[in-house]
């Protein structure tokens, strides 16, 4: 392994300019003559929108326009989409509501925006926005998804009676009835997943500027896909053609999958600057965020776990109402779904699984994919009801487990995936080995001395990743194809460009693409680097999330070389007068085979372009290549993530005593990012079992609308994590790799409230298992009260 | 409106401010500095974190006309030419950061800790001491590793912070 190869630890290429503050995210630029975009937001979350008078905040000092909903309508803009189609059981499609990006008849949330001022300072902006007249008919709201579909709950949309967007099914209903009705025992688990805010540290930003002599438009935007935005705003809001709309995605300051969907705002940012010829910037204040992103999870499980004399699990059924909000974001539908029912079997051969899920509107800002995406709600549920069934039984959680895990591959499960390589004994092993599992008696007791609680607990997660198939998922009704592309261009002096269709936002794609190509090609990794986020230069690509940039965006880098080594060596065999067949390339070196006749990689890179040493007849001159790379199958990460936890009861505070995390990503390209992602992963699961949980009261407004009353995790609410791995290479891609980014969130959850059940005694601790929640649970309280 | 003069970085700005303006504004957006960066609305995040005469401020809490006459240092001065500062350094080595939007107040907050409390700081002191910075990214991890190296780097001699401190 060279030192800057696959496997190093190599130092990130793009830290310079964080650490110096010469990034350049969205907020940081400044167009010559823009216009600052101030939202008026509906502090109702249903409403009819009688009237918006707009005329006194147009007459306000710097005011350049104020635009509403009846402009949009008259400028025919169309509204935003969801991208992915879900069938109902009884066969009809999912029922999607109508989402202007002004609303203009009716506001359907809280922050539902009504009109927008345009004026030459922010403040003006916001001043003029105080200004906005609206006349709304304030009508019933509902934000409980477990009520949205209830007789005589206010109707949200006219295409969805009822507010049911969708009831959905997965798996064989009457073998898995069958499978309950054979049972030993039976465990059964009420389950609330709740409600997140992703809160990436840079809020959401757009630029959009006209230029009227090539009637072209460019939008800067904070996007994990700029490409799929560009796609969504021409093809389906109608905004330009795909050739007259530049979207430039630069630094972007975390996603999270919140910045995967497009927004209104960025639509409306574009047809703004369009219609007042003037540049046009919107940046997201917090307070916004929490409003208008969209929001993650919400669900509300019963699920139930079948188990044979024998101690086997031999059937899981759950059915879930998922909130989608007050409209179908861009891949709303395929979470609750696609990313959750499908991964329901999680490590264990479960011969029958039935899914139900119904998705239903409510008046809270729209829930999409917020990381991991229908797999930690499926990991929850899986490992909750596994922990709990083993506890019922007298068995020891980790054995109980490892008696129903997969034990060979390829494993068909009966809710469509494939798993095809794994080693979950493996990575179980080595985490109990590495948090001294035979010791936690002995420091249970030592807890106790001091009036402490201790518990342990368990979580042996799967996840799909590397996504995905195109056909697969075109099957299940993406309304895309989820392959990458790559291009890589040599230039004459041998430095490399690497344009990719991922997008980084924090993952280190500028070192560890380097780092690929470092290593495939023998050359300095400073002489290469990697371009992103523009359409201008990329020409497509699908974007980062489902930690797929390095299963699938490096897989499409790897195609590309394999093609730009193939042309190399003929450029090589003229070079030195041999066949381009007879030339080997190892570390940088062509050489024909056989003879010490060597010429190095720069010689060979000028000649391609030179092209002295061939004819146009022989080889085309340049040295430039592109691929696509559509995976054959997905990835599946899985692992064993282990917390341990000591709980005072007096005040309920819980105290993260060790955790222990071990993954199977496949192969490695940079282990020192991978830890990295592991370690974020997993302070975001913390913080939905421990901290956070956006909530609305009953008229429907965010009550945790702000940092000081959402709690994201901080330094002193976390621990150190002991992270390792292990190794079984992925069989679907050329590099073995599975994915890394999103596992620390998907596991974690279930592993936290394992523990923190495991201390208390009983299982009824709701996520967030704040102090009052635990203290309440170490008293016996809440099992008093639930039973 | 009225002047404003305040040094930045080690240089002496004079500018003409609202009296409404808040310091951080100043710094993006009048001077352009937009290392420093805006990640909430209620001095919760930290992403704004500069040093005022010396000292840790979240420059979206002070007005801009309340800094006239001090010395301000910005993430963009903290490093001496092409010579990072060995914060800097630390978080660069220990993967203190990923998406890099919180990076720069963090790093500010980092150097003022150990200014307050010394080089030899232990896990504890800087979990608590982060307390009024967010980051989403990292899960703080490698951020108290790399505050830990920066603070020891710091007294080994390595050139502090320019400007005030």
């Amino acid at each position: 392994m060279s030192a800057t190869g696959i496997g190093a630890a190599v130092r990130r290429k793009e830290d310079q300019r964080f650490i110096t503050g010469t990034g350049n995210y969205t907020s940081d630029i400044s167009r010559p003559g823009e216009l600052r975009a101030y939202f008026v937001r509906s502090p109702h979350a249903h409403a009819t929108i009688k009237k918006v008078d707009t005329k006194a905040a147009e007459k306000m000092p710097g005011v350049a326009a104020v635009l509403t909903g009846a402009d949009l309508a008259n400028d025919k803009i169309g509204g935003l989409i969801c991208g992915w189609a879900i069938t109902s059981k009884d066969g009809t499609p999912m029922k999607m509501g109508a989402h202007p990006a002004i609303a203009a008849d009716k506001v359907r949330c809280v922050g539902d925006a009504v009109a927008v001022v345009l004026a030459e300072t922010l403040r003006q902006a916001r001043d003029a926005a105080e200004a906005v007249e609206v006349d709304y008919g304030v009508l019933p709201s509902v934000v409980d998804p477990a009520k949205a579909a209830a007789k005589g709950a206010p109707q949200i949309h006219d295409v969805a009676p009822n507010n049911m967007i969708y009831d959905w099914h997965l798996g064989d209903k009457a073998a898995t009835d069958a499978a309950f009705a054979s049972a030993k025992h039976v465990t059964k688990l009420d389950i609330i997943n709740n409600r997140l805010v992703p809160n990436a540290m840079e809020p959401r930003a757009a630029i959009a500027e006209y230029d009227q002599g090539n009637d072209a438009l460019t939008l800067w935007n904070t996007s994990q896909n700029p490409h799929v935005a560009r796609l969504v705003i021409s093809a389906f809001v109608g905004m330009a053609p795909e050739h007259k709309l530049r979207v430039i995605a630069p630094d972007v300051g975390g996603g999270f999958g919140s910045k995967i969907f497009i927004y209104p705002e960025e639509v409306v940012a574009l047809w703004a600057a369009r219609r007042v010829k003037r540049p046009v910037k919107w940046v997201s204040d917090r307070s916004e965020a929490f409003l208008t992103d969209a929001h993650g999870r919400d669900h509300v499980t019963h699920a139930e776990l079948a188990i044979d004399a024998n101690n086997k699990i031999t059937g899981l059924r759950v059915h879930t109402i998922a909130n989608i909000g007050a409209y179908m974001s861009t891949f709303s539908s395929s979470v609750p779904t696609y990313l959750y029912a499908t991964l329901l079997s999680g490590q264990y051969a479960i011969p029958a699984i039935y899914a139900e899920v119904d998705a239903v509107y409510t008046n809270t800002a729209p829930v999409d994919a917020y990381r991991g995406a229908g797999r930690p709600e499926a990991t929850f549920v899986v490992e909750r009801l596994v922990e709990v069934a083993a506890r019922e039984l007298g068995l020891d959680p980790a054995e109980f487990r490892r008696k129903n895990f997969v034990k060979s591959f390829p494993h068909q499960t009966p809710v469509i995936m494939t798993y095809d390589a794994g080693d979950y004994d493996a990575s179980l092993t080595k985490a109990m080995d590495l948090i001294d599992y035979k010791n936690f008696g002995k420091r249970k007791a030592e807890s106790e001395k001091h009036g402490k609680l201790r518990g342990i607990g368990f979580s042996t997660y799967i996840e799909a990743c590397g996504i995905a198939p195109s056909q697969a998922v075109g099957s299940l009704g993406a309304g895309v194809g989820l392959w990458e592309s790559a291009e890589v261009r040599v230039n004459p002096t041998g430095s490399i460009e690497i344009l990719t269709g991922s997008h980084s936002h924090g993952q280190g794609h500028e070192t560890t693409f380097a780092q690929l190509v470092s290593d495939r090609l023998g050359v300095p990794i400073e002489t290469v680097s990697v371009v992103h986020g523009d359409t201008d230069k990329v020409q497509f690509g699908m974007g980062t999330y489902g930690s797929r940039s390095g299963a699938v965006g490096m897989s499409a880098i790897v195609k590309a070389l394999d093609k730009i080594e193939a042309k190399a060596k003929k450029v090589a065999g003229y070079m030195m007068e041999a066949s381009g067949d007879d030339i080997e390339f190892k570390d940088g070196k062509f050489t024909v085979k056989g003879t010490d006749k060597s010429v190095g990689w720069g010689d060979v890179t000028l000649n391609a372009y030179i092209a002295h040493k061939f004819t146009g007849g022989q080889l085309e001159p340049g040295l430039k290549e592109g691929a696509f790379y559509d995976p054959t199958n997905f990835t599946f990460p899985a692992g064993c993530h282990i917390a341990e936890v000591e709980i005072d009861p007096e005040t309920g505070k819980t105290t993260i005593a060790k955790w222990v995390a071990v993954d199977d990503f496949g192969n490695i390209i940079n282990p020192m990012i991978v830890e990295g992602q592991v370690h974020g992963g997993i302070a975001q699961g913390v913080g939905q079992a421990m901290l956070e949980g956006a909530s609305y009261n009953s008229d429907g407004q965010l009550v945790t609308g702000s940092f000081m009353d959402y709690a994201m995790p901080r330094a002193a609410d976390l621990p150190s994590f002991k992270v390792d791995t292990t190794v079984t290479p992925c069989p679907s891609n050329p590099l073995g790799i599975k994915g890394c980014g999103e596992a620390g969130a998907i596991a974690s959850p279930a592993a936290l409230i394992n523990a923190i059940t495991n201390a208390v005694g009983h299982e009824n601790v709701p996520m967030p298992a704040t102090p009052s929640t635990v203290w309440k649970a170490a008293q016996g309280g809440m099992k008093k009260a639930a039973e | 409106m009225s002047n404003v003069t305040v040094t930045v970085n080690g240089k002496s700005h004079t500018v003409d401010v609202a009296p409404e303006t808040l310091l951080v504004e100043l710094i993006r957006e009048k001077l352009r500095l937009t290392g420093t960066h805006v990640g909430c609305d209620t001095s919760q995040c930290g992403a704004c974190v500069v040093h005022v005469d010396g000292v840790a401020v979240k420059s979206c809490t002070m007005l801009a006309m309340t800094a006239d006459g001090a010395s301000v240092t910005t993430i963009e001065g903290l490093a001496n030419g092409s010579a990072l500062h060995p914060m800097q350094e630390a978080f660069r080595e220990h993967h203190g950061l990923q998406c890099g939007f919180c990076t720069p107040g963090m790093i500010m907050s980092a150097v003022d800790i150990v200014n307050r409390k010394g080089s030899d700081l232990d896990e504890h002191t800087i979990r608590d001491e982060l307390e009024g910075n967010i980051c989403r990214c990292t899960g703080y991890h490698n951020i108290v590793k790399a505050v830990a190296a920066g603070a020891k780097a710091m007294k080994g001699g390595a050139k502090p912070a320019r400007a005030a401190e």
